[in-house]
């Protein structure tokens, strides 16, 4: 058993790559291993910000022995055909062959003998291959070999049981040594083993296991914190990324000047977070201190003094600027802002942002009466205001700020704090993960904010195409969904959207949007719908469910929350053992009239005649269907599905029993027809509450 | 000892630092600065040439980088070049923002096995010294619409600063490099701001000298960008500059006809600066921004064609 050390030194691969290349270099390594028949017992790969390695121990140290058996002709054949059989499978004679009876006759069989190669043969072509394969989201070019790799590759090491072998790479050097970190230990080093590898590495300062790094940085900023009798703030996200910019990871402190902390903390976080990937610490009380935590990638000669100072002057000149926007902008109210959005593009088709907020202004009017608890006038007051930090100077500096600076300018004008809310929460929620805005007047602007760019977009007839959502209308119909149905909000959204699209056609004084609004009308809804699926689908309801459920969706429902409570009520419905019968029955009633009424090429979906009904299962069972029918149809007005399902329940044992007793196809036409549609009436009744037909399973 | 005058950590190059240290050991002035530089890349086979003439937004843009990537001839200079951003003009009010910097261009081809080492040399050479700061290389692909270029490198930080681009030429106007160059553009007044230790561009130490004959950056550049800001974004007028464009665009077209790629070049860059211009002004608005865009490209890309066509007889 063999062992296989591969380490490909490069100039520094991209943060964000590195977990994927060495998940994807280890995989195939692994795959081609294995379909080369010299599966390593074990395999593991371990990945710097300058170093892919692999470790594979336990590889045969050759392919295992073959034997082939190749048919020739058929015994008989001419020589020329014999003749060419024994060339080509490199036989001498005729004798050295086998004679087998096969179903087609009997026939020459060659036996080939093929010795498995040796593993240090057959190795370097298949990392040669893993190599190649290795998909990089962009890759480059670079004089030193022909091989294309996400930066110049340096060197690389490459030994079965320290034996090199050998890589046709060009002018990169392929060998048994490394180098250590780039500054700390930029010698050659010269590799006997993994093991010894590991060992001379993490004393040339690389700590090879990107864990390590992880649990190392995690633990120094921890005691670095913790040294000056503050927290740290966690983000995993940031430690991941900062174990990917360093190989030897050294923890230090700065601080803030004081006079900096009276920025809005979001502000903070973006030059320290974004800009410079410092962490946060806080005050016991779990407010933000005047610290910031690095991880540096240097054991300096003074300690870290310098590399301190550094980083402490380049966040007070970020500050700095923050501080000069935060002091400027405030001496101009949000108000006065909202001129400034005419020369705001939103969308070269579809004017200024100006034009859009005055559409949101129009939208919010006739939202504000749909969302309990909404103020007409605060909420029209923050749509204004929503878009107008756009226009300032930290917006500009920080976009990613948009709406959260708005929300402190507004407070600093003295605006309602309602407002000042809605004015942050009108852009969230901003992906899968965020929260959806909860106040009242945020939920209209929010809204206002989304339909109208949903309306718009489809206006121009620029709907996203395939993968293609340049202007995230996903998500927006996405928040529309979450919003309404994460708050219970009641909105009929034919109605919003129609008058959504009215608003929009109006300004653009298009003389034919009456023929138009329909028609958009009916793409947003099924768009939004779509999107209500796929959400749903992702939550893990089943999708049968939501086809029975949203079968009236295409002609009368548009209230989204009301549709979600008909898909949690018919699922607990079916999940139990009355809801699971009555599907089995429901199906056997829909099977027999749909096979009867084709055989007949007619419906029997008329009225049922009680004169008809001779036998007692029939009498119960149509008295039952005329009870249930009235009573669910009441609550499902009243939107209480679960207590309507509760009703078709009812249905099961007179359903039950019709089955039992009753024959559907008597000899009597008039009887029989009267019993089908006794059996049709079952498939209505049941439809009202939802399509059952869909149901699978 | 100061820190600074110990030899760099990976001090496997050559190079007369100490030369440019002023008497006091005191951190190097703006121009002494760019001089050890040039110094040092002159001292790697670079030749080291002076700014190009005409307006431009970054270095890349000379045609000593810009053209000279293209083609299999080796080629190796350095060189200071003014780039004008006049989107990034503050009247000479931010202390780190200004409508014209510096930059000092290099440009290595084919790209050496050892470019980065090289590179960090370089900051040693100006007493940035490894041992004492964290250099870091911090992913970012460069890529110039407006020059049909891009590669992949990084942003250099040194103790959490940007103070270089490093880039590995992938393609320029539309053309693959072979073979690929390796670009260094040094950002000097950040750089410089970093080793004297001044927070504000306008106090550095332009000169090095004391007394009645030491001047300050903002002595030599304050005025200029007050007045060229004022120019960007109030007075140039937009109607001629559109004209001053159409017309750069047809002689570029004109000349690139005659086989004449390096005037056709220069009326390409003006171009380029004009749509700068207009873009400072407000002129453009996002949907036109692309074509222009993709004016200017055009118009690069046919320069870049006729410079690898090869020197026009004169006969």
């Amino acid at each position: 058993m063999s062992e296989l050390l591969l380490e490909l030194l490069s100039e520094e691969i991209p943060a964000r790559m590195q977990s994927r290349a060495i998940e994807g270099l280890t995989g195939l390594l692994h795959d081609k291993l294995a379909a080369a028949q010299i599966p390593a017992e074990s395999i593991r790969g371990y990945v710097t910000p300058r170093r892919l390695t692999v470790v594979a121990e336990g590889i045969p140290a050759a392919q295992p022995d073959r034997t082939e058996e190749r048919r020739g002709p058929r015994v008989g054949a001419t020589q020329p055909a014999i003749d060419g059989f024994l060339r080509s499978a490199g036989l001498a004679a005729l004798t050295e062959c086998k004679i087998r009876d096969t179903d087609r006759g009997e026939f020459y069989f060659a036996v080939v003998n093929r010795s498995g190669r040796a593993a240090h043969e057959v190795l370097p072509e298949l990392i040669q291959g893993a190599m190649a394969e290795l998909p990089w989201p962009k890759s480059m070019r670079y004089p030193a070999s022909d091989l294309r790799w996400v930066r110049p590759l340096i060197s690389v090491l490459c030994m079965l049981d320290g034996d090199v072998l050998p890589l046709p790479l060009g002018r990169v050097p392929v060998g048994t040594t490394t180098r250590g970190h780039r500054f700390l230990a930029p010698g050659e080093i010269c590799v006997t083993s993994a093991a010894d590898y590991v060992e001379r590495l993490r004393r040339a300062h690389v700590v090879l296991d990107r864990d390590c790094r992880i649990e190392a940085i995690r633990q120094g900023l921890e005691e670095a914190s913790a040294a000056e009798g503050l927290s740290l703030k966690p983000d995993v996200e940031l430690l991941d990324e900062v174990a990917g910019l360093v190989e030897f990871p050294v923890v230090l402190a700065g601080a803030i000047d004081a006079d900096f902390m009276a920025l809005p903390p979001e502000v903070l976080s973006m030059a320290m977070r974004t800009h410079q990937k410092y962490f946060s610490c806080l005050w016991p009380d779990g407010t933000p201190a005047p610290r910031f935590l690095f991880v540096a990638n240097n054991v300096a000669v003074d300690r870290g003094g310098t590399i301190i100072a550094g980083n402490e002057r380049v966040l007070r000149a970020r500050l700095a600027d923050a501080r000069f926007f935060w002091d400027h902008d405030r001496r101009v109210p949000l108000k006065s802002r909202v001129e400034a959005l005419k020369d705001r593009v939103f969308h070269a088709k579809l004017g200024s942002v100006y034009e859009k907020t005055e559409r949101m202004v129009a939208l919010s009017e006739l939202l504000a009466s749909d969302v309990p608890g909404a103020d007409p006038h605060l909420s029209r007051r923050a749509t204004r205001l929503a878009k107008a930090d756009l226009s300032t100077g930290m917006v500009g500096e920080f976009p990613e700020l948009q709406g959260i600076i708005g929300r402190y300018y507004a407070l600093h004008d003295g605006e309602d704090p309602a407002i000042a809310q809605a004015i942050a929460d009108h852009y969230r929620p901003l992906g899968p993960e965020d929260s959806c805005p909860k106040a009242p007047d945020s939920i209209v602007v929010a809204l206002a904010d989304k339909i109208d760019t949903l309306v718009a977009f489809f206006g121009i007839e620029l709907p996203p195409t395939g993968s293609r959502d340049p202007f995230a209308l996903r998500r927006a119909a996405l928040g529309i969904i979450r919003i309404l149905i994460e708050n219970s909000v009641r909105l009929p959204l034919k109605d919003a959207l129609t008058k959504a699209a009215g608003v929009f056609y109006r300004q653009r004084r298009a003389s034919s949007w009456d023929d138009r609004v329909p028609s958009i009308y009916a793409e947003l809804m099924t768009f939004i719908v779509d999107r209500l699926k796929v959400h749903l689908r992702e939550r893990g309801v089943r999708h049968d469910l939501i086809a029975a459920a949203f079968a009236q969706v295409a002609t009368t429902e548009d209230d989204l929350v009301r549709l979600l409570k008909r898909v949690d009520a018919l699922a607990g419905f079916l999940a139990s053992e009355d809801g699971g019968n009555l599907l089995t029955a429901f199906r056997r009633a829909s099977n027999i009239v749909a096979i009867e009424e084709r055989r007949d090429s007619r419906r029997y979906d008329g009225e049922i005649d009680p004169a008809l009904l001779r036998q007692p299962e029939e009498r119960v069972l149509c008295d039952r269907l005329a009870e249930v029918g009235d009573r669910s149809g009441t609550l499902l007005a009243r939107e209480e599905f679960e207590r309507a399902m509760a009703e078709l329940a009812r249905l099961r044992r007179p359903v039950d029993e019709f089955f039992d007793k009753v024959t559907v196809n008597c000899d009597e036409p008039a009887l029989r027809e009267n019993r089908l549609r006794l059996l049709s009436s079952i498939r209505q009744t049941m439809n009202q509450v939802a399509d059952f037909s869909q149901i699978e399973g | 000892m100061s820190p600074r005058a110990r030899p760099p950590a990976t001090g496997q190059i050559a190079h007369g630092r100490a030369d440019f240290f002023n008497a006091k050991g005191a951190a190097l002035s703006f121009q002494s600065l760019i001089l050890d530089l040039q110094r040092f890349w002159a001292e790697q086979g670079c030749v080291i040439l002076q700014p190009y003439d005409i307006e431009v937004g970054a270095g890349t843009f000379h045609p000593a980088t810009a053209l000279r990537a293209l083609g299999p001839e080796p080629w190796r200079a350095a060189y200071v070049q003014p780039s004008r951003r006049p989107t990034d003009g503050r009247y000479g009010e931010n202390p780190n923002r200004v409508q014209q910097h510096y930059q000092l261009q290099v440009i290595l081809k084919p790209a050496p096995a050892e470019s980065q080492d090289l590179y960090l040399a370089s900051l040693g050479a100006i007493g940035i010294d490894a041992r004492l700061h964290d250099i870091r290389f911090v992913e970012d692909d460069w890529e110039s619409p407006t020059l049909g270029a891009w590669g992949l490198g990084w942003e250099v930080w040194v103790d959490g600063m940007e103070v270089s681009q490093f880039t590995y030429f992938q393609q320029v106007g539309g053309i693959e490099c072979d073979p690929v160059s390796t670009e260094l553009t040094y950002g000097l007044e950040r750089l410089a701001m970093y080793v004297q230790g001044v927070e504000s561009m306008f106090d550095l130490d332009y000169n090095g000298a004391s007394g009645p004959h030491s001047i300050t950056y903002g002595q030599v550049f304050r005025r200029a960008e007050r007045e060229f800001s004022a120019y960007n974004f109030e007075f140039a007028d937009t109607a001629r500059l559109s004209a001053h464009f159409a017309d750069a665009e047809k002689e570029c077209r004109a000349l690139v006809h005659r086989g004449l790629a390096l005037p056709a070049y220069d009326q390409c860059l003006k171009a380029s600066h004009l749509f700068n211009l207009l873009d400072a002004r407000g002129a453009i608005s996002v949907t036109e921004r692309t074509a222009y865009i993709l004016r200017v490209r055009a118009l690069a890309n046919a320069c870049c064609e006729a410079w690898l066509v090869g020197p026009i007889s004169v006969d």
